[in-house]
This record gives structure tokens, sequence and C-alpha cells, in this order.
């Protein structure tokens, strides 16, 4: 093809000290048209769109626009190279108007005339089809609005490329139809597009190639037009990877925890979890696959009683008392106080499980804290717990008057998860137990899991590594976007069939 | 009759100080940092040009000093030091990224000490018999009214009796708030102010804006000071006499909900409810009672900020970074 690319990436490769987080990744986009990237949770997509925005600075290869080698060092140099980027978290302050953010930061405008500007945002809103009130404050609109004034501060600044990261993920699907609508008209304009996402139905509809990404190297690229959504599927997810985990046949199992019909809406109004209903049995482990942000937090928190529902039940079949009891809106104390013994591993370890200025000792406290009669706090048996974590995880500390944020990523899980265990729980629940660990300590932390489920405990993981899903699980439930679109045996299971429930979505009145 | 256009006239007199230092905080506050060190820097901008002042009229005498020079050295010298305190804030919170209220706590113990020291030498040197220093004639010509003022009856005196810098006073905070509301780079200052990331991802030079407008904030506050030592106070410095008046002028950026308009007739209503306990006089009233009524300022203060927090309109709130340091790397 003769034509020249409008922009082109040539080798690219970022690392963040270890990690690789783009490894010689070439891409190219056209002069009008809609490009996808497609990729899993952590695949790179969002650091590779940063580089061509200017937000990092890539450690190798080459970026082209219109044939001619460009630097981007800073958002700006990417304005002046016409490209903008859409980010996932808006950049817009609250109290200012629609027009006074689109004309923020912009000196060489002449003299300041907010009437001027404001007639030039209604001029590109009318132009594109957006609705858009100029004159609107920020924090009287809603995602949408919030969204459209994003891209109009693009398109204002004469950007003709425009990268949009996951822009879908915070609307509603009638939204979504009017933001594909704009983009179609862009596209007409001249107009390239880069769209981040993850979800397979959107990318059949509004791109015109895909480009998939998978644990941070490039994969290929594809028209839409030659293509399906289990072709993509497969290229996303990859192969197989044989893990070799420990896996026993669950036994003695019983309903331990019946989930059923939860409903939760967020500030935002938006519904992240939609009639959600599974049973965590005791001795098995259950996954929970899904998207980030598909409502696994939401979920779980529901069951440690920090988030407030507004529908369901969450039914605890207590072994003891063979007594059930609705842990619904309740709190962690009066979760506590009814005998359930549930222990909770949450995604961010050292804001919600544990306090990183405090020694391991005082961590071990937090659980224990309210035992005893005397107004002082027992600190004997806390250390000794300490002592007994350290020595049988293994974890690599000074001593247990270490502030825990001294210690490294992994020897803070092994806390956590030691802390959890020690209360022999009945359900246990993590959330990515072994995000940013080391080969060794992810086995430690399956091994320690496993241990459990032989214990007879509830175990329920959320992860995100579908081959650690199947090969680790009994069953997996999956969400997407706050809604259960399967529940399957992981032992028949395929990553393809898990991906694909992954990236589920359905439409108004019926499933897609 | 009398009486009130008197206490009108003492009101805005009053009103002045805390004019300049709110507006110097509003200033400041809206670029997103909460300058507690407001009362010391008044106190510097105080003590700044009587030491100016002090020293020009020992090496003319007083008999003989030029009044174009006798302004314009203290005036000169009262910046300086307050503009000194305003980089010390800017460095340790900007730069160093201190906690904000912490350092101007600090920076108020430390101005309130600098004054009171450099006010103990400096009566010390002049061997004055009285525990303060006296400087008349530099006052004097501060206090030069317009010459037309005693001619025009009450109106005259309502609103032309006054000296040179309480004009400058109401000018400045009409400019501050054309600039906040009007400009682009009031535009640039609030969002600075209310959101750093952004402002920052918009290309706007943060730490720019904050040192900038914080040490114009100072210099403002600052000659808040120079004027009640100058014209309220008629020259005389003595340690303490400028009191709680820095305090109020924080105050006051509350109660004017970060607007330097209306800091302009809250500034004038403090004064006059600074000055009340004067006025007001209740058969059987004690001197105890007087007390009371000097808490009015900040019973009104109370009384606002409980409104303004529960009618929750947006643009009534303090800037939403007020307080934070900014570091871009920290996401």
């Amino acid at each position: 093809m003769a034509e020249v690319p409008a922009i082109e990436l040539k080798n690219i490769t970022k690392t963040f000290g270890e990690t690789i987080a783009n490894k010689d990744i070439c891409l190219e986009v056209r002069r009008g048209e809609i490009l996808s990237i497609l990729g899993e949770n952590g695949s790179g997509k969002t650091t590779l769109m940063n580089m061509i925005s200017g937000i990092y600075y890539p450690d190798h290869g080459q970026i082209f626009i219109d044939g001619k080698e460009v630097e981007i060092k800073s958002p700006k140099d990417a304005y002046d190279y016409k490209i903008g980027m859409i980010h996932q978290h808006f950049k817009l302050v609250d109290i200012f108007t629609a027009t006074e953010n689109i004309v923020l930061g912009l000196e060489d405008e002449g003299r300041y005339n907010l009437k001027k500007s404001a007639a030039k945002v209604k001029e590109i809103a009318d132009l594109y089809g957006f609705v858009l009130d100029p004159n609107k404050k920020i924090y009287d609109m809603s995602v949408s609005e919030k969204q459209t004034v994003e891209i109009i501060k693009v398109l204002y600044r004469g950007a003709d490329i425009l990268i949009l990261d996951e822009p879908t993920a915070v609307l509603t699907p009638q939204e979504t139809q009017r933001l594909f609508a704009v983009l179609r008209r862009m596209k007409e304009d001249g107009k390239s597009i880069i769209i981040i996402t993850h979800k397979l139905n959107e990318v059949m509809e509004i791109s015109d190639r895909v480009s998939v990404l998978r644990k941070g190297e490039y994969i290929g690229t594809v028209s839409t037009s030659e293509t399906d959504e289990s072709a993509l599927t497969e290229m996303m997810v990859g192969k197989k990877i044989e893990l070799n985990i420990d896996r026993s046949e669950p036994h003695d199992t019983a309903d331990r925890l019946i989930v059923a019909g939860l409903n939760c809406t967020n500030r935002e109004n938006v519904k992240v979890l939609d009639n959600v209903s599974f049973t965590a049995k005791s001795g098995e482990i259950l996954g929970i696959a899904g998207i980030a942000g598909s409502g696994q937090r939401e979920l779980l928190e529901a069951i440690a009683g920090l988030q407030r529902l507004d529908g369901g039940s969450i039914i605890y079949n207590n072994p003891k008392t063979e007594m059930q009891e609705d842990l619904r809106n309740k709190t962690p104390i009066q979760i506590r106080e009814l005998g359930v013994r549930l222990s909770f591993v949450p995604e961010d370890r050292l804001g919600m499980g544990l306090v990183g200025n405090m020694d391991l000792t005082d961590n071990m406290m937090l659980r224990s804290y309210r035992k005893g009669k005397s107004a002082f706090v027992e600190r004997g048996k806390p250390k000794a717990l300490a002592e007994q974590i350290v020595e049988e995880l293994e974890v690599v500390t000074p001593s247990v008057s270490t502030p825990v944020r001294k210690l490294s990523g992994g020897n803070v899980q092994k806390v956590l998860v030691g802390r959890e265990i020690a209360s022999s729980p009945t359900v246990l629940m993590a959330a990515y137990p072994v995000r940013g660990l080391d080969i060794n300590s992810s086995y430690l932390i399956y091994n320690l899991l496993n241990q459990q489920k032989e214990k007879g405990v509830a175990v329920i993981f959320v992860g995100e590594d579908l081959d650690v899903l199947i090969a680790l699980c009994d069953r997996i439930v999956v969400l997407s976007s706050g809604k259960v679109t399967g529940i399957v045996d992981a032992r028949k299971t395929t990553k393809e069939e898990v991906g694909l429930l992954m990236t589920k979505t359905f439409e108004e009145g019926g499933k897609d | 009759m009398t009486m009130l256009v008197q206490f009108i006239q003492r009101a805005v007199m009053q009103g002045v100080p805390l004019l300049f230092g709110s507006t110097g905080e509003i200033l400041t506050e809206k670029s997103g940092h909460l300058n507690l060190g407001i009362p010391g820097i008044m106190y510097v901008g105080a003590i700044s040009g009587v030491i100016g002042s002090f020293f020009y009229e020992e090496k003319v005498g007083a008999a003989n000093i030029n009044p174009f020079l006798a302004v314009i050295i203290p005036l000169l010298t009262s910046m300086l030091g307050s503009l000194i305190m305003g980089l010390i804030y800017c460095f340790l919170t900007v730069s160093l990224r201190a906690n904000q209220n912490v350092t101007g706590l600090a920076l108020t113990t430390f101005g309130v000490g600098f004054g009171n020291f450099f006010g103990g030498s400096l009566i010390k040197i002049s061997g004055s018999s009285m525990p303060a220093i006296t400087l008349s004639a530099t006052s004097k010509c501060f206090k030069t009214t317009l010459p037309f003022a005693n001619s025009l009856g009450v109106i005259g005196k309502l609103l032309f009796s006054y000296s040179f810098l309480a004009y400058v006073a109401i000018v400045v905070a009409l400019i501050a708030g054309y600039i906040l509301n009007h400009t682009r780079t009031g535009l640039h200052l609030r969002a600075v102010g209310e959101n750093p990331a952004t402002a920052d991802a918009a290309g706007i030079n943060v730490n720019r804006y904050k040192y900038v407008t914080t040490c114009i904030g100072s210099v403002i506050a600052g000659l808040g000071g120079l004027y009640y030592v100058m014209d309220y106070a008629s020259g005389i410095w003595s340690n303490g006499g400028f009191g709680d008046r820095g305090w109020l002028a924080v105050a006051i950026v509350i109660f004017a909900i970060w607007r330097p308009n209306i800091a302009i007739l809250a500034s004038i209503l403090f004064g006059g409810l600074f000055i009340i306990y004067n006025y007001v006089s209740i058969p059987g009233m004690g001197i105890e009672a007087q007390e009371l009524f000097k808490m009015l300022p900040y019973l009104v203060t109370l009384i606002v900020l409980i409104i303004t927090s529960m009618r929750e309109k947006r643009e009534s709130q303090p800037p939403q970074s007020l307080g934070l340091s900014y570091f871009r790397e920290d996401r």
C-alpha cells in the first residue's frame, strides 16, 4: 500500500523495573480508520498508548507520524503532533464549566473570551453530533457528558489522531451507541481513532482493523471483516500453559455460602452487580474470573460486609450451629458476632489488608485487638503468631517489629494470607493473591489455598490469569459487567470458553 | 449621627489590615495552599516597615524627612520582609512538600518572635523610656488624606477621609477578584488549586503558579501589617500590639467564600464587629462583658461556615486540593 500511515510504531519496548510492559511492538494506524487494540488486563495496551500521548517515554523503538520520525516527550508534544488521548479517568476540574475545562492550559488563543470559546465548542459538538451544553458545570454532568467534554477538549486542540482508553467501560449501551455514531462521523472526517477495549462485540462493531496484544507482546493485526469473535479470543488468551498445581478432588462438600440475586449500584449510579447468584461449597476452590472492574471487588466486599447492596441475599450455613444467617448489609463486626468465620485477603494489600507503617505484630493485632477483658491489649499472642507466620511461610524480614511496608510484595502477601488463615476460617476470600508475586511465592500461595480447601474451607479465589484459574479452582464463576455469564467446571473448561464468557455482553432485553 | 459616622470610619480603618490579609490569603488558597503563616507574615510586614522607616528617620532626622522617601522606604522594606516569608513558605510546602498546616503555624510563631525581637532591639537603640517606638513623622506622611475630604461633610468623612493604603487595599482586592474570575491566568490558577493533576496535564506549570501566587499573597498580606502600624497605630510600634488580626484575616477568607470582592465588605464588617464593644453600652455591662463582644467576628464566621456547608453549593467550597501537596509521579 502506497498510503503513508497516520502513525506508525516500530519495535516499541518499555520496561518498568523488572517487568516488561511492552516488547517490540509494531503498529500502524491509517487516516480515516478506527483501530481497536484488544488484550487482557496487563497486556500493555494502556502503556503503549501512554507512549504515543507523551505520558511515558519508550525505552527503545521509533514513532513515525505521517512517515516522519518524531519524539514525544510530553502531552504537549503529543498535542503538537495532533495526537489526543482520552484517559479512562477523566482529568477535569469539577467546578468549571465545560468550556473552561476545554480551554484550560491554552495560551495562544489571543484574548481570553469564554463566549467565543463556548461558540467554538458548540461548533465542534454540532459538527460531530455531540450533545453538550458548553456552560454546564462538570459536577452536574453524567459520566458520558464528562467523556464528551474530554473528547471535545482533544478536538478543540486540533487533534487528528484520537486515542480512547476503554471509552465504553463507564457507558450504558445507549450511550455507547451514541459514542460510536460520533466516532464514525469523525472517521468520515478523516481522523484516525484508536480504541482500547476488551469487549469483543464492540471491536466487531466499530473497528476496521484489530491489533491484539498479549502479555506485553504484539500478536498480530487483522481486518475486522476477515475475523470473528472466537478467532480474536484465541489471539487474546493464547495457548494453554501447563502449570502443575496439585489439585485434589473435593470431598465432603457442603453448601457454605449461598449468594442469590445480588444487586449493587455505585456512586455514579452504574450497576456494578446485577443479579449475581452462586454457591460456594466447603472443601472446594471457587474461582471468579472476569475483566478487571466487572464487579469482583464489590462482590467480595459485599460478602465481607463492606458494601451496601440494593437487593439479594448472602446466606451462610453455619457448620457448628446448623443455622442459616443472612450476611447482607451487616458490618464486619456483626458478621463476626454471628460466629461466621470469614477471612478476606483484599486486592489492596497495604490499603485494606495491612497497615504499612505498623510492624508484623501490630498487624496481627488488627484481627485480635478485641480479645481479652483488660483495658490493655494483649501483645504476647499476636507476637507469637507473627513469629509463627514468619517461620512457617518463610517470610523474609529482619524481625517481627519491622514495618510491613518495608517488606517485598511477596512477603507482604505471605503475612496477610498467614494472618487470615490463622483465624481458621470457614470461608476464605482472596482477591488477586498472587498479583506482583514471583513464581515461587505464587506457588506457596496456591499451596496454602489448597491446604485450606482440604481442611474443608470454602475458598473463593478471584484471579486474572486464566491458566491459574483453570489449574487451581474446582469451579469458576465468570463475571462480565456485573453479571454472571457462566459457572463452569474448571476441569472440563478451556481458556477460550472462559475468555468468551468474560467478554460476553448483554444487549438490552436479551442475550447478545 | 456623628457617633455612627465615627464608628463606620473606625470600622473601615480596622478593616483595612484585615482586607490586605484576607486578599493575600484568598490568592494563596486559590493556588491550593493553606497559609496559616499569614498572622506571622503580617507581623513581619509591619516590623520590616518599621525597621526601614526607623533607620531613615535616624539618618536624616525626623524633622527633615522627604515625604516621598518616608513612604517608599518602609513600603519596600515591608514588602521585602513579607516576600521572604512567602518564599520560605513556598520552598517548604511547594518544593519540599512539607505539611502546610505545620509550616504555616511555624511561620506565624517565627514571624511574631521576629517582630518582637527586632521591635525590642529598636526600642533599645532609640533609648526610649516607653516600651514603644514612635515614628510620628513617617506616620504623618502615610496618613496624608485627600485635601477636599474635610470639606465634603459626612460623605467626605465616610468615603474620602482615609489614607492612600486603604484605597490600595480595595483596589488590590478588586483587581484580584477580576484576575481570578475574568482572565486566563485566573482560570489556570483556580485549576491549580482545584485539581493540580488536571492543570499539569493541560500544560500549566503548577509549581510556578503556586510560588508566584503564594509570594504575591504574602506581600499583599504584609501590607496589612504596615498599614496597621503606620496608619492605625499612628506610627507607634509596641510588641504584641497587632493582636489577633492575622487570624481574623484568615477567618474572613472563609466568610467571603474565597471571593476578594466579598472580602472588602466582610473586612469592614469584621472591623466593625472588632470594635463594636466600644460603641454599645448596655447598662450594667462591665469590662468582662466586652470580651464577649470581641467574640462576635468568630461567631459570625462559624455561622457562615455552617451555612455554606449546608447549602453544599460547590462554588462556595474551599478549593478542592487546598492543603494537599502535589507531586506528579504520585498517582
